[in-house]
């Protein structure tokens, strides 16, 4: 089969989250739903309008992938207007994964800038299936508004059921907001972590993870252990249209889950 | 990249294992005709040498000699009748293997169909030796990593090549300091030398293929003092370069130089018209479209060629990444030069001077590289 080629997967439910953001699970028309990693992500087809690189968010058995997608252009606009029992194309999982296990015995930070909470989603499922085995677990959320916030109710239940300190932080706060205003880096003073025996999840916009992952390893945590999910333009998601290149990864392939200590030399490049 | 690279292998199991000479090309355009190629060679067409397909060796450019710089391509008179007696065309041979634009699938209602591929018999000849080279480049790109493209594969297996060792380099070529040339050494099903006084090809058998179309033609055992002409050949063409590059560390030292001044410099002279990587025979770069049928039933999805000069390439969420001229030029030449080896354990340029020809304003890389180095 060709590597572009996709396989039909129908959207099984749909899930609006706010009010630009819906929530998928896709199940396979016919054949298997490939296992994943966290941080792994898949390219959804459009019928007509295009495809994009989505992350996975979640598992749903049996056998479907949960996406959760933003209206920002024509294809995530497309695919946030399916309705239950449309087909979509998908193909992957790919790139590569954030290591979980690998923050065993160790305090975790998760940060996440707005949408970057999806993927980092499949992180926490990780982290707290297997709770026991991670020190004090950080989860630092920075949102554009209250009403944004993806997963108000998953962050209630993890920080109730799952021993979570959870901080939400906003740029742009509502009269009801009670809560810190500000940059995600802010909230790093208001979870408790031993830095020399951390690790971090990193996921948002380029500038919040610069600034995010810079503050860490300025505190302590080792730069190999700060790791960040990468967003550039992707067309094939299999290392064939050049266009997410960051220098020489090609994300599709090396990325998108890269470790500071690899990222913070080109991420400092403007323009690369 | 991980993963196998499984290039396309070349072997020679055929009877024919010594190099022999021909007088005429004829009976070679006719045998791969009847062996059911069709054969795509040099022409002349609007003031260039084009490939098109011939029916006979009449149409080859005879007595045509080019004469190319910075920026400038013109077709000469030669004094001499060589019919190969000029350097790399507008056209490479990666249409053939990576044709401007594919059709991948087709998706109506629930089911995804795949387009079944072209992969048409066609016999190049004159293909360069720098030309092999991109193809060997080409096939780490789409055969040498974890999705090997099984169109690009028939496509490229399909394709029965007749490299031509070049005799007379161009201004722009600079294959010897790539290591790529001029003398075709692998990746070919025959090799032709054309020697001069009397005038002969000598052929060379690449493959088991290649050597059923020598025996199929008339042709004499090659002497010692013809593989001795071809030789010199080769020998005087490598001593005739247009250009040089010292590329000796160059994957340190040009990511490296991200803060060169000469990167203002050459922005300020790239048009990012992108015909540097419309000609490169290496770039590979595409995007996508779609298309829906007037019944709005059958969507259409299709590969094409794009390039990294463009301002929509590099966008994420509304904004490209490499917005200035500064930043698309440097990404090109650092790519081709530096950071192709990281992704595809090679280097992206392989010499044909191709891009130095065909910049209308004359941007020449190895000036920009030894500007920068
Ligand atoms: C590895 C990876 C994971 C992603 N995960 C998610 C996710 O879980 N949920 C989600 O909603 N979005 C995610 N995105 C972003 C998503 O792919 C873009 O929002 C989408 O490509 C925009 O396309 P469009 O046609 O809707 O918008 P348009 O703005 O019309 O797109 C125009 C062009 O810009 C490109 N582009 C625009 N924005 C982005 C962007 N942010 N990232 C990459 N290319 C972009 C598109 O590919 C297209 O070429 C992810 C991106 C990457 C690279
Ligand atoms: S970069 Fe220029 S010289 Fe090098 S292979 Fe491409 S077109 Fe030829
Ligand atoms: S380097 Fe020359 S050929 Fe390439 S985009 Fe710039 S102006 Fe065009
Ligand atoms: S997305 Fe096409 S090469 Fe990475």
């Amino acid at each position: 089969m060709h590597p572009m080629t996709p396989a039909p997967y129908r959207v099984r439910s749909r899930r609006p989250d706010r009010a630009d953001t819906v929530t998928l699970t896709l199940e396979p028309l016919g054949g298997p739903c490939p296992p994943f990693l966290p941080g792994q992500f898949t390219m959804i087809y459009a019928r007509g309008v295009g495809e994009i690189p989505v992350s996975i968010s979640g598992r749903a058995r049996p056998g479907a992938y949960v996406h959760t997608i933003r209206a920002v252009g024509a294809v995530s606009r497309a695919l946030c207007r399916t309705r239950r029992g449309d087909v979509v194309g998908v193909r992957g999982p790919y790139g590569t994964a954030w290591d979980v296990s690998a923050a065993a015995g160790l305090d975790v930070v998760v940060a996440a800038g707005g949408l970057g909470l999806a993927p980092l989603r499949t992180v926490i499922g990780e982290l707290i299936a297997h709770r026991s085995r991670y020190g004090r677990i950080g989860l630092i959320v920075g949102t554009r508004t209250p009403l944004t916030l993806l997963y108000p109710r998953e962050l209630a239940r993890w920080r109730d059921a799952h021993d979570i300190d959870v901080q939400v932080i906003v740029d742009h706060p509502d009269q009801a907001w009670k809560g810190p205003v500000g940059l995600v880096t802010r909230l790093l003073d208001r979870i408790v972590f031993e830095p020399r025996r951390s690790a971090a999840f990193v996921c948002g916009p380029d500038v919040m993870m610069r600034a995010v992952a810079a503050d860490l390893v300025r505190r302590g945590v080792p730069a190999g252990r700060v790791v960040l999910s990468l967003e550039r333009n992707m067309k094939c998601g299999v290392g064939r249209c050049g266009h997410c290149q960051l220098g020489p990864l090609l994300l599709c392939l090396d990325g998108p889950v890269v470790s500071y200590e690899r990222a913070a030399g080109l991420l400092a490049v403007k323009e690369l | 990249m991980e993963g196998d690279i499984s290039p396309i292998v070349w072997s020679v199991r055929g009877t024919v294992e010594m190099d022999v000479v021909v007088w005429s090309l004829e009976p070679l355009v006719a045998a791969l005709r009847s062996a059911g190629y069709s054969v795509v060679g040099p022409t002349v067409k609007d003031g260039a040498v084009r490939l098109a397909e011939i029916s006979s060796a009449a149409e080859l450019p005879a007595g045509t000699g080019d004469a190319q710089e910075p920026g400038h391509y013109r077709l000469t008179e030669r004094d001499d009748d060589l019919v190969f007696g000029f350097a790399a065309s507008p056209d490479s041979a990666k249409r053939f293997t990576q044709p401007p634009r594919q059709t991948l699938f087709r998706m109506r209602d629930r089911e995804i169909e795949e387009v079944e591929p072209e992969a048409p018999r066609v016999a190049l000849l004159g293909v360069r030796a720098c030309d092999l080279a991109a193809m060997a480049v080409q096939d780490r790109v789409f055969l040498g990593g974890r999705h090997p493209d099984p169109a690009y594969r028939r496509r490229r297996e399909a394709l029965f090549l007749v490299a031509v060792n070049c005799a007379v380099p161009g201004g722009t070529c600079f294959c010897v300091s790539m290591g790529t040339g001029p003398k075709a050494t692998a990746g070919f099903d025959l090799a032709l030398t054309e020697l001069a006084a009397p005038h002969r090809f000598l052929i060379e058998t690449g493959s088991e293929r290649g050597a059923e179309i020598v025996t199929a033609i008339p042709h004499q055992a090659a002497t010692g003092d013809d593989v001795a002409a071809a030789e010199e050949v080769s020998r005087t063409a490598a001593g005739r370069m247009g250009r040089t590059v010292d590329t000796a560390g160059v994957q340190e030292w040009l990511p490296a130089a991200h803060d060169h001044p000469r990167w203002d410099d050459v922005a300020s002279r790239c048009l990012a018209c992108t015909n540097c990587t419309m000609v490169c025979p290496t770039c590979f770069c595409s995007t996508v479209e779609d298309v829906t049928d007037l019944s709005g039933e059958v969507a259409e999805r299709s590969e094409r060629w794009d390039s990294c000069f463009t301002l929509d390439f590099s966008e994420v969420g509304g904004a490209p990444v490499r917005g200035s001229q500064r930043g698309r030029y440097r990404q090109w030449l650092t790519h081709k030069f530096a950071t192709w080896f990281d992704q595809f354990g090679t280097s992206g340029c392989v010499g044909c001077g191709r891009c130095i020809t065909w910049c209308p304003t004359g941007i020449d890389v190895t000036e920009e590289l030894s500007c920068i180095r």
